[in-house]
């Protein structure tokens, strides 16, 4: 029998606080009521409190406060507070002369303080701003108990704001999962099953067992609860999984698209094209040791002045291969491979012995730490999120380049028809050397970005090769659209992979789906197609 | 009347060519064998361990670069991948040397040490044999045979070419390079094979081991020139020129370019397993490393050096950037790279023939 | 001619959807008769919207010496193309003699069969002297096995021997072939060809190039040939179709516009039209 008694206590509370709201609100505090708070039993200081704080008051706000910081006192049978130096009755707010000398704070146990937290978030639920409501039906989301109940319904009936009902109608629910009432029990859970966090499910999964839950119909719509959870977290999952992908395949993107304009234009395979990424990243790492040096205080900026040095570091560097090396080459595309692996060597040896062999440290500027929650359990690093906006940004840059400038008009001539541009009067030697230039710049692009996510070393080009190699051909050569698309369907397939496989088995399997691909489309994804192809 | 095949063979390279061979062969068959047997260490005439191993390492990387002129001097393919068959055929003998430690290792278990150390209970299916001598050198010839020929196969068939060939033998490599760096692959993960003891149950590090191994070296490396030599004087040598210079003309007088194209590049990479499997035992060491893209790129200019398109260049370019290597990489390591950077550039602007094309330029200058 | 059953060596057998090479496949409702060689039914190629070939139907004759002309882009190169197995039609059929399905064939399985090509611009192979650009074509069998131990018979040597005083080209033997002047690379390629013992010869543009001498040559060379060979032949130039004498196919816009003697189609009006007007 003895078990009995909390349940019917709680049966009773409730049935008590049904009522409780719209009788209690907006009168003055109830002394009695303050007087509970001072109660021996939690169970009946808890009772208090929820009377409270459903009444939308502000000084009850107040004095629920004081108790959470155990600032609420008590001499005999007098509940007060001071105000500054003047004791103040808790319940009417009028001052007692003199203050009690003796005097104690009333002992608030952890059940207790929990209930006073939620009882604060609740008042806070009907305050005129709307980020405070909101932080407050964020904080009740986690331990919103049965008691609440009354307090999120009323809290519900009033919220206009579509956000915050939202996640008032899901404590709502929680709270209700408690509910003696198998009809309030099954509306809640069928509530939640609209969730999408983790800690849903959590509250949901117990709910399938008979020990748990007695009525079948609720354990059944539990089921379906949490199998309609899942699968939104494994949808979340899957969008995390693209995210990543998206955010590799624009480090792939950047990487590759100057070798598309270099494959694409000259027919030029570039083997150092890595280390003009390289370059591009030790331009970055220059400018933040500049902006350390002398700007100290605009230091979060460095990387937008980073991005014309690398630029133009990566083009002066990639223009000057292009005219003493490459350009001795064209036409015999496998010894320019060979030539340039051997350029490409002689960067990494002379980064080694201007900037040391080890790595350097490049930090991200603080507007680009931490992340955004886009959804429960997926927060976005805003270092990749600025890299997909930048990628962005130097695909229309190079769009608008090659579309709408002469050089780009010139560019896409030499590309179709390189001795017939030369008989119109393109001037193709120069041509070759901008867009040299052009994809050695964008390339260095790439080294700003890089160097937000990945260690800064000589050798950092090195792994990028083979990548944007497969990108550009996996694209088709001298395509745009096709680099886009192939880098990021490789981004994507390699992070799915990832999950899936681990890093090197992804690798690999990534490796032999493009040799496959090959097989079935020699040419790329965006051949061209004629009869011109062949030559 | 039809010409005696050994006839035929004989007829394959001049007389001043068998000459040459006869010469090659007393020098490292007899003469330097006997100048470390025998010699005291204390004479002048005496060959050392260091200069010895660096011998047969050399040739083995003449024999390797022998391999990959036939498939890009002759028929024109560029691999950036033959480190993977050397490598294959390295770690092919390595298990066999593995396994002939015995339980002499750190560990004085039946199995590898790198294996104890993954708390492995015994050996993975495909060290079955591995025992056996015989076995390793089968494997040694049939891994890399087996990956070239599925590769080759599906690369030739769908006609990828030129620089688009050259890029995914590069990725090839790439990924057998992850693959094999991994602990969970059975060969020792980073480390790799090492600590070798014995060949047949004889010392491994015995002057009598490393003067064998050297000839064997010697001898490979002269059968190596002499296959090559027939190939390329053959009727199939004439073809894979002719699809090196026309491929489409190839075919549409009837031949399949495909079929040539994949015997070449099988025997080359056979070449390379056997190249490999002579290395490890004299260097004693065989990891990933060697299959990283730059190692096989590093064989390409062995040979562009030489002279690509005859037989005797990537031997003396083998020879020649692996000698400078020794000495570069003790005296001025940091301009090494600096060094063999300006090589692959310098050869490919100014010699694109190599160091046999500058000779016969001089010499032609000097006859007129 | 008689058509002999053409060997098929395992060897080339890979065509791309390994497919048998011999087929049977005889198109109901089209009078193939017996002399037929060739035999083009409503071909159709198109490259990224721009239709090569529309609906082409060819038929040539065995022995014939056929002449095709026509305006630049109306498909002559293209066809060439698919008949040598170089372009896969979008539709159509194309029949060397009754049985063999070109469309289903390699390149090399085309040429084993009996199709030579001669191309718009020479090629030859630069690197190898005239000789053994000759002794490559020569007709035998062109497995990579075979080759590899393959001896030149002095049969072989008679042969080639004979080729090239017919190609004129009997002192220049021992020289690399990427050393002859254009119009002898023209001859070389033509006698590349005819040591390969084609039944049908395709030649496109064989005599752009050479001077009224040559040009003058190779007409009586290809009208020697003709009979005992099959013999398409695309050109621009007008005296030497005159030469040839063969029937003559004009091609429009990827279709047979006229066919008949040359005068007879230098009358059609339409041919007039399309070679002049507009």
């Amino acid at each position: 029998m003895t078990d009995i008694g909390p349940t019917m206590k709680r049966l009773l509370l409730t049935l008590l606080m049904l009522f409780l709201p719209a009788s209690n609100a907006f009168a003055a505090l109830d002394p009695a009521l303050v007087r509970q708070l001072a109660a021996e039993e939690s169970d009946d200081k808890i009772a208090a409190i929820h009377q409270l704080g459903a009444s939308a008051d502000a000084d009850a706000a107040k004095v629920l406060k004081a108790m959470a910081d155990d600032e609420l006192l008590v001499a005999g049978e007098a509940v007060f507070l001071f105000d500054g130096e003047r004791a103040v009755d808790a319940a009417s707010g009028a001052a007692i002369e003199p203050a009690p000398e003796t005097y104690e704070s009333i002992t608030v146990n952890n059940r207790v303080r929990s209930e006073l937290s939620n009882a604060l978030a609740a008042l806070k639920l009907y305050d005129a701003d709307r980020g405070v409501r909101l932080a407050a039906v964020t904080e009740l989301q986690s331990n919103a108990g049965i008691g609440m109940v009354p307090v999120l319904a009323a809290a519900l009936a009033k919220e206009t704001d579509a956000e915050i009902r939202a996640l008032l109608k899901q404590a709502h629910a929680q709270a209700n999962l408690a509910n003696p009432d198998v009809a309030a029990r099954l509306a809640a859970v069928e509530s939640l099953a609209e969730s999408t966090s983790p800690a849903t499910r959590g509250l949901l999964l117990p709910l399938l067992e008979t020990a748990n839950e007695p009525d079948a119909k609720v354990r059944k719509a539990a089921a379906q609860a949490v199998e309609a959870i899942e699968a939104r977290l494994a949808f979340g999952e899957i969008l995390g999984q693209v995210f990543s992908g998206l955010s590799l395949g624009s480090i792939l993107l950047l990487a590759a698209l100057g070798l598309a304009i270099t494959y694409g234009v000259m027919g030029v395979i570039n083997m150092a094209h890595g280390e003009l990424l390289m370059v591009g990243a030790y331009a970055t790492y220059f400018m933040q040791t500049m902006f350390r040096a002398y700007l100290p205080q605009y230091v979060d900026w460095y990387l937008l002045a980073a991005i014309p040095v690398a630029f133009l570091a990566a083009a002066l560097v990639g223009m000057l291969l292009e005219r003493t090396v490459i350009r001795r080459l064209y036409g015999r595309p496998l010894e320019t491979l060979l030539a340039t692996w051997g350029l490409s060597l002689i960067l990494i040896q002379a980064a080694r012995m201007l900037f040391g062999a080890q790595n350097v440290e490049v930090a991200n500027p603080v507007w680009m730490s931490g992340g955004v929650e886009v959804m429960a359990g997926m927060v976005l690093p805003w270092n990749r999120v600025v890299i997909i906006g930048f990628t962005l940004f130097v695909l229309a840059l190079m769009w608008v380049l090659m579309q709408k400038t002469r050089l780009g008009l010139f560019v896409r001539a030499v590309t179709q028809n390189r001795p017939m541009a030369g008989c119109v009067g393109v001037p193709t030697a120069r041509v070759d050397t901008l867009a040299f230039g052009l994809g050695a710049g964008i390339a260095g692009l790439g080294g700003v970005a890089l160097s937000q996510i990945a260690n800064v070393g000589p050798d950092m080009g090195q792994g990028y090769i083979v990548d944007s190699f497969l990108v550009v051909v996996l694209g088709g050569v001298g395509q745009l659209a096709g680099a886009v698309w192939a880098a990021l369907g490789l981004g994507v397939v390699t992070k799915f992979l990832e999950g899936w496989s681990g890093a090197v088995i992804a690798k690999i399997v990534v490796l032999v789906i493009v040799i496959v691909f090959i097989q079935k489309r020699p040419q790329g994804l965006f051949a061209l197609k004629g009869r011109f192809v062949d030559n | 009347m039809r010409t005696p095949f050994t006839l035929r063979f004989l007829a394959a390279m001049p007389r001043s060519g068998w000459i040459a061979m006869g010469c090659f062969a007393a020098v490292t068959l007899l003469l330097m064998p006997a100048l470390h047997l025998f010699v005291p260490e204390s004479s002048p005439f005496h060959v050392s361990n260091y200069a010895i191993t660096l011998g047969g390492k050399i040739m083995c990387y003449a024999i390797v670069a022998v391999a990959m002129d036939l498939v890009w001097g002759y028929a024109g393919i560029l691999s950036l991948g033959h480190g993977v068959f050397f490598a294959l055929g390295g770690y092919a003998f390595g298990m066999y040397l593995m396994r002939e430690i015995g339980t002499d290792g750190s560990y004085h278990s039946h199995l590898p040490d790198f294996m104890v150390f993954l708390d492995w209970k015994e050996l993975p299916w495909y060290w079955a044999g591995s025992d056996s001598i015989l076995w390793a050198m089968i494997l040694v010839l049939a891994v890399p045979a087996v990956v070239a020929y599925v590769f080759g196969y599906f690369a030739f068939r769908s006609r990828i070419k030129g620089v688009y060939f050259s890029i995914i033998t590069q990725a090839l490599t790439f990924a057998a390079m992850l693959l094999f760096f991994r602990n969970e692959t059975g060969f020792g993960g980073n480390n790799g094979f090492t600590d070798f003891k014995r060949i047949l149950g004889h010392d491994i590090t015995s002057p009598e081991m490393r003067a064998t191994l050297f000839a064997l070296s010697a001898l490979v490396l002269m059968l190596t020139l002499l296959a090559g030599r027939y190939l390329a004087m053959s009727k199939f040598g004439r073809v894979l020129a002719a699809i090196r210079d026309a491929e489409s003309r190839v075919m549409f007088i009837g031949y399949n370019p495909l079929h040539y194209k994949l015997f070449i590049w099988t025997v080359s990479a056979m070449l390379c397993g056997i190249a490999g499997a002579l290395y490890v035992p004299q260097v004693g060491i065989i990891n990933p490393g060697e299959m990283s893209p730059a190692n096989s790129i590093e064989i390409a200019i062995w040979v562009a050096v030489g002279g690509r398109g005859t037989l005797i260049g990537p031997v003396i370019g083998a020879g020649l950037v692996n000698a400078f290597k020794s000495y570069f990489t003790v005296a001025f390591p940091e301009y090494w790279l600096f060094f063999l950077g300006a090589l692959f550039v310098g050869v490919t602007l100014w010699l694109p023939e190599g160091v046999v094309g500058l000779w016969k330029r001089i010499r032609a200058r000097v006859a007129a | 001619m008689s058509m002999k059953p053409i060997d098929n060596d395992t060897d080339n057998r890979d065509g791309e959807d390994g497919a048998q090479v011999v087929g049977h496949i005889l198109q109901p409702g089209v009078d193939i008769s017996h002399k037929v060689i060739l035999y083009l039914e409503e071909i159709s190629v198109s490259f990224d919207g721009f239709k090569a070939l529309n609906n082409l139907s060819l038929a040539i004759d065995a022995g014939e010496l056929r002449c095709i002309i026509g305006p630049n882009g109306a498909g002559k190169t293209t066809m060439m193309d698919v008949i040598t197995g170089k372009t896969r039609p979008d539709s159509g059929t194309c029949f060397f003699g009754q049985t063999l399905d070109l469309t289903r064939m390699t390149e090399p399985e085309i040429a084993h069969a009996g199709i030579g090509r001669k191309f718009q611009k020479p090629t030859i192979f630069e690197n190898h002297t005239v000789f053994e650009n000759l002794e490559l074509a020569m007709k035998t069998d062109k497995r990579a096995w075979t080759s590899l131990f393959a001896w030149l018979s002095q049969e072989g040597r008679d042969r080639i021997a004979d080729t090239l005083k017919q190609i004129r080209l009997d002192r220049e033997a021992d020289r690399l072939a990427g050393l002859l002047s254009h119009g002898q690379k023209q001859w070389l390629e033509i006698g590349m060809l005819l040591m390969q013992e084609p039944q049908l010869l395709l030649l496109d543009e064989p005599v752009a190039g050479m001077t009224d001498d040559e040009t003058e040559r190779t007409g009586e060379l290809f009208k020697s040939l003709a009979g005992k060979h099959s013999l398409v032949v695309v050109e621009h130039d007008m005296a030497f179709i005159e030469q040839l004498g063969g029937k003559v196919t004009v091609l429009h816009e990827g279709s047979v516009l006229a066919e008949g003697n040359l005068a007879t189609v230098q009358a059609d009006p339409r041919v007039i039209e399309v070679y002049l007007g507009r």
